[in-house]
Parts: C-alpha cells; structure tokens; sequence
C-alpha cells in the first residue's frame, strides 16, 4: 500500500514536471482561464446599457417632449436621429442605426388632455429578438414612470393594484452574478478534460505509454497517476477563476468554501474521467483533442450556462443528467450566490461520482486489454 | 484527411450536432416557468388573478396557500417565482392600495427578469377585465404598441440558427486547420513536402481547399437545417449569403494558417486557436450576447475579431433581406482582413523553411 502511493507520487511529480517545464504551456494553462473569466464577465450579460433610437414625432407638443426627455434622461437611450417622414422608419432600422423607433402620432397630447389611452408606438429592430424584447422593455418602464407622474399631477386615481417584486439571491438582477460562478465549472472543464486526455495521447503517440505499461505500476496506480495532476491543475484554475469573481467583480460568496471545494473535486474527478475515457479511443493526440473538443460543446450548450435546462425538451433533458458541467454549474451557483449547505446538494453530487467511476473503470480496461 | 475519423467528427458530425443542440437546446425564450401562487385568503377577486396566471402560456402556476411551503418549494428551486396575494388583497382593491408580492429566484438574472416583465403582463391583463364598476380601472393613460421587425414571432431561434454559421465556419476553417498543420509541422511532413519541386504557396493551397470544401457542406448543412428543421425566413439572397461565408472562411482558414506556422505544438496551437478563434466567434460576435450589452472597452476589443462583422452581416441577409449599407461595409472590412492574413501567412511559411 504504501509503496504504491510513492510510486503514485513519482508519477504524479513526473506528470506535473512534464506539464510545467514548458513556459509557453504554462502560460497557455493560467492565463487564458483568467483573461475568459474577465471577458466573458463583461460580455456575457443581457443587460442593455447603449440603445440607439430614433423619434418621428408628429405631435411635437410639451407632453411629447417630457416623454423624451425622460427617455434621453436615463443615458441607456442615445437619440441618433429626429425623423420627419414615416418612410424613414425603414432606414434607420434596416440600416442598423437605430435599435428601435418611437413613433409618436398627432393626437398624443390631444389623448392625454382627454384621458383617453394616448397610444405610442415602439418599432423595434428584431434581428436580435432576445436584445429587442429587452429595449422595448425599458421604453415600457420610463413609460410607466410618465404615466404614474402623469396621473399624480392630473389628480388622476393611482393605479389600483401595485406589483411589488423582489429578487432572492441576486437583488438587481445583474447576468453577472450569475454567470462568473457558473464559469468556475466551465473554464476547468475545458482545460482538465483537454489535458486529462493529451497526457494520455501524447504518451500513446510516443510509444513511452508501453513503456510504462511494463514497468511495475499496476494500471489503476497509472491512472491514479494520470488524474491527480490534472486534478491538481483544474483545482488552481478554478481557484483563479474563483479569485477573479471574488476581488474583481466583487460579488458577495454566501456559502462555505469547503463545500464549494469538494463539489469541485469530485467535478474535476468527473472531468478527468472523461478525458481519459475519450484518449482511450484515440490513437493520436489529434483524435484525442478532436474527441474531447466535440464533446466539450454539447457539455457547455447543455449545462444551463447560457439558457435553463428546464427550457429544453425532455430528452435533452435526460441527455443532460450525464453532463458533470451541469451539476458543477448548478453547485457553484447554489453554493454561491444562495450559500446552499451540502444536504441541498447531494443530488447534484452522486451523479458526478458515478460518472468518474464508470469512465475511469473503462478506461483502464481498455488500457489493459489493448496491450494484451 | 478522409481517412482520419476524427477531422469527419468535426467536418460533418460538428455541424449537425450544432443545429439540433441549438435549434432544440437553446432557446431563450421563456415559456410555462413554474410558479407558486400563493392565496392567503381565497376570494373571488384574488382566484381571477390567479386564473390569470393560469391562461396565460408562459406559466404554469400551482395555487397553494401558504407562503413558507411557497418558499420551501423555490429553495428547493422547484419554482422560479412566488406570486403572493395578500390576506388583505380585496379590501385593499376596495380602498385602492391592494397589493401583489412577486418574489422571483435571482441566481438566473436574465429569466427572472423575463419572468417578472411576464407576470406584470399577467396581472395588467387580469386589470384589464376587471368589469367591477366598484373597481376603478386604471390603463395607460399613455400606451405602448411593440411591433417587433423580422421577427415578428418573437423566436430566439431566428437568430440563433443563422449565427452558427460563423461558429462551424469558424471550427472548420480555424480550428480543423490548425490542427492539422501543427501535427505536419511537428511530424516534419510538411519540410518533407517543401523541398519537392512544388512551390509552398501551391502546397499550402492544396492543404487549405479539403477545409474549404467542408466549411462550404456545413455552410449547406446549416442552411438547410435553419429552413427545413426550424423555419427561419430567409429574405435575402443566396449569393450574398454565400459569398460572405466564403470571405469568412477565408479567413478562418488564414488565421488556422498563421497560428499553426507560429505555434509548433499541438496542444498549444489548440489552446491559441480556442482563445482567438473559437471563444471570440461564441462571446464577442453579437451571436449569442449583443455587443449593445457590453462596455466600450470590451466593444472595442470584439471589433478586433471579424466574427463579428460576419455575424452581423448572416442576421441581416437571413432576416432583414439585401440591406446594401450592412453588407458592403461588414464584406469591405471582411476583404481587409483576408490580405493582411494571406500575406502574413505566406511571409510566416516562408520564414520558417529558411
């Protein structure tokens, strides 16, 4: 027992050497997490803070100008153009200048003296339906703000029912906070199931994989050997990514980073499990990269990074239950933003033990048989 | 090439996984989320809110009547919101101070708010029937009419499907490339090649034109599925569409080129063509996240990167038809880039057998 840790031990140093003795490598193993994290952190959001819009406004009266006035106050609108004739909707919006139109027709004022509804109309440039929906949802909110002050001073009953809301976990509803702790698990994957694979691969093009196979390490301790050091680098990068969340963007962390951390290994386990499965197919390092790069996108599409699981179809949603990507995700979060104790959790961690067990026994039969 | 299993994995099989994930996973458009209503006091008023919830399709509300089983069931993320009508919700409609609590699960910013704009309609329908004369109703007074342009349906997939085409342009052209050429280079085959009477630019030529014909079938691929499998309009014309992709091939396939002469290990060369290819033509193309979402600085570096111009130009020949002002100037800059890629990468070939 004891000996096959050292010889475990030996492999993993030899492993972590082989890894970290290239500069470039090094470098192309912890920067690029970081430099993801920071980017994907600015641009993955949905929030709108530049919308270009255009006005034909055919009323020009007081009321038509607050209402303006109101839009242009709130600097996520930037007028780009006042139009004079209806056919130029289709310009500006074809053209791309504008995201939406605001056309306001001749009787607006006239409407709003009367008190009847005083309609207004929001074109909208739908190439991006997601972007759209949003704009034309922020109009509707300064809109609303017109309207409350508008009743207020016309001594106008207040609207009979208030909606209050109120958000858990992420009080302004910021993608943001969302999304950073989901990169956690997103960023690692990528970079351990790659490296899990190639040390494998690499090992197999050169001939030196048979080499070790003779030698006196039984196959689990070589595949013991194989995952702790890429393990040990998924954890590092996750730590980073982790760091960045923490002190850059500065969201708040509720939960505990015990928890956080034993998800996370047994999530890498997972990763590496898989990386190693998918090298034992390949014969070149090529196939192993091109093997776990085709795998790498259905896991990070289907994994509730980008849009919910619960918006899929049924059978994608079975597909995702054997996606660790999934469960890493769902556990940074929770953990996270909600500070969810590991009881909450346990359904998302079985699931990711089972599937290291089964790739990992795979692997080393494979391992074993090929060679016999 | 055709003989390694594993390039068809990326060429063909890459392609059709990425129209059916996209067109059947990814959808960010939000229907029948589950919500708790939770009525502390039945009553006729606070049930017609409620049958509200219950008509409208993007619900699919269960009515309970206590808030704490409410939030258990959103703790244990059952539920995305919690609609609380209050024990004093009819007299507070006859006084004209009624409250609706919506209490919404955060951790997922953008469905949350999707959600709360969906059950503010809800509500706003339900005050729309209200026919109590003892009830004041109170619409507008100023009212707003959406009309959404090219795509009426409001379906995410519009945009979705056609922006994968930069995606598997990107895969094949940039990635596939480079893979490839990296593995030549360190075998050595490529030196091997050289120094056979065939000029290099001939033998990069005939190296590049296998991934060029792959990128053109996925080309094909994903047209088809967009308009077959998912009905996305198409209103432009087939020839802008397919010139652009081929100048966006071009130059997925001169960045492929140049990274793999720069970077000689496989690994490496993987991880580079990932950070400045693949990432870039995902996160900061204006496929998935508008750039009208993020800061100027972050803008400035997506205007770097020719997916974007790309993405831009797929969106408008798909959904808005042949907007000359958009293509010339995306295709201009897109023809910019292919002569400075080509040069640099005949410079970079050159350079490195000498």
């Amino acid at each position: 027992m004891w000996q096959s840790a050292l010889r475990i031990w030996a492999l993993v140093k030899k492993e972590l050497l082989a890894v970290l003795k290239d500069k470039r490598s090094r470098y192309s193993l912890f920067i690029p997490p970081v430099l993801q994290c920071l980017i994907f952190g600015y641009a993955a959001s949905y929030d709108l803070n530049d919308v270009p819009y255009a006005v034909f406004d055919e009323d020009r009266s007081i009321q038509s100008n607050d209402l303006l006035f109101r839009l242009d106050s709130t600097h996520v609108f930037r007028r780009v153009a006042n139009l004079q004739r209806n056919g130029d909707i289709a310009t500006v919006i074809d053209n791309k200048d504008a995201l939406i139109v605001l056309h306001i027709p001749q009787d607006f004022a006239r409407n709003l003296h009367r008190g009847s509804p005083a309609a207004i109309q929001v074109i909208a440039d739908g190439r991006n339906s997601n972007t759209a929906g949003i704009a034309t949802s922020y109009v509707q909110s300064v809109v609303d703000l017109f309207n409350d002050n508008w009743r207020e001073t016309h001594a106008q009953p207040a609207q009979s029912v208030q909606v209050a809301w109120r958000a858990w976990y992420n009080p302004t509803l910021e993608t943001r906070w969302n999304m950073i702790p989901s990169l956690i698990g997103t960023i690692t994957l990528m970079q351990t199931l790659l490296l899990a694979a190639m040390s494998v691969a690499r090992e197999r093009e050169e001939g030196t994989f048979d080499q070790l196979l003779v030698t006196p390490f039984r196959p689990m301790e070589i595949m013991i050997g194989k995952a702790v050091p890429a393990m040990m680098v998924g954890l590092v990068q996750a730590t980073n990514v982790l760091l960045v969340a923490l002190l850059w963007f500065q969201i708040p962390f509720q939960g505990s980073l015990l928890t956080l951390y034993a998800g996370l290994v047994l999530f890498l386990l997972a990763a590496v499990g898989i990386g190693i499965f998918v090298s034992s197919f390949a014969v070149s390092m090529q196939q192993a990269m091109l093997y776990a790069f085709v795998l790498i996108m259905p896991f990070a599409l289907l994994s509730g990074l980008t849009t919910p699981i619960s918006n899929m179809p049924q059978i994608l949603q079975y597909i995702t239950l054997v996606n660790p990507l999934r469960y890493a995700i769902t556990i940074a979060q929770r953990v996270y933003l909600e500070g969810a104790g590991i009881d909450l959790l346990f359904p998302d961690l079985w699931p990711m033990v089972l599937i290291a067990a089964f790739t990992l026994s795979i692997a080393t039969w494979m391992f074993r048989n090929k060679v016999a | 090439m055709m003989r390694d299993p594993s390039s068809v994995a990326i060429g063909i099989v890459m392609p059709l996984m990425l129209i059916l994930l996209f067109g059947y996973g990814v959808s960010l458009d939000v229907r029948s989320v589950p919500v708790a209503i939770v009525l502390e006091q039945p009553s006729p008023q606070s049930r017609a809110v409620a049958e509200s919830f219950i008509l409208s399709p993007y619900f699919d509300p269960r009515i309970m009547t206590s808030l704490p089983a409410a939030e258990s069931l959103m703790a244990r993320r059952d539920v995305d919101g919690i609609v609380r009508i209050r024990q004093d919700f009819t007299r507070g409609l006859q006084s004209g101070n009624a409250q609706i609590q919506l209490l919404l699960y955060g951790a997922d910013a953008n469905r949350a708010r999707i959600i709360l704009a969906y059950a503010q309609g809800a509500i706003a329908q339900w005050e729309a029937q209200q026919t109590n004369p003892n009830v004041p109703v109170v619409v507008g007074p100023v009212l707003v009419n959406t009309r959404m342009w090219f795509n009426e349906a409001n379906d995410s997939h519009y945009f979705l499907v056609p922006g994968l085409i930069v995606l598997i342009m990107t895969l094949i052209g940039a990635f596939l490339t480079t893979m490839v050429m990296a593995r030549e280079w360190e075998r050595g085959t490529l030196e091997a090649l050289f120094v056979t009477p065939v000029k290099s630019d001939e033998i990069l030529l005939g190296k590049t034109v296998p991934y060029f014909i792959m990128g053109l079938i996925g080309l094909a691929l994903t047209f088809l599925g967009a308009e077959f499998l998912f009905h996305v309009p198409f209103r432009g014309s087939i020839i802008v569409l397919t010139g652009a992709s081929v100048l966006y091939l071009l130059i997925a396939l001169g960045i492929g080129l140049l990274i793999s002469s720069w970077v000689k290990n496989q690994l490496a060369a993987s991880q580079l063509t990932m950070v400045a290819t693949y990432l870039p033509a995902m996160m900061l193309s204006g496929f998935l996240f508008d750039l009208r979402s993020m800061p100027q600085a972050v803008r400035v570096i997506a205007s770097i990167f020719p997916a974007r111009y790309f993405v831009s130009l797929l969106q408008t020949v798909f959904l808005a038809g042949n907007i000359w002002p958009v293509i010339l100037p995306n295709s201009a800059i897109m023809i910019g880039v292919i002569v400075v890629l080509l040069l640099l990468a005949l410079l970079a070939t050159r350079k490195r057998l000498a």
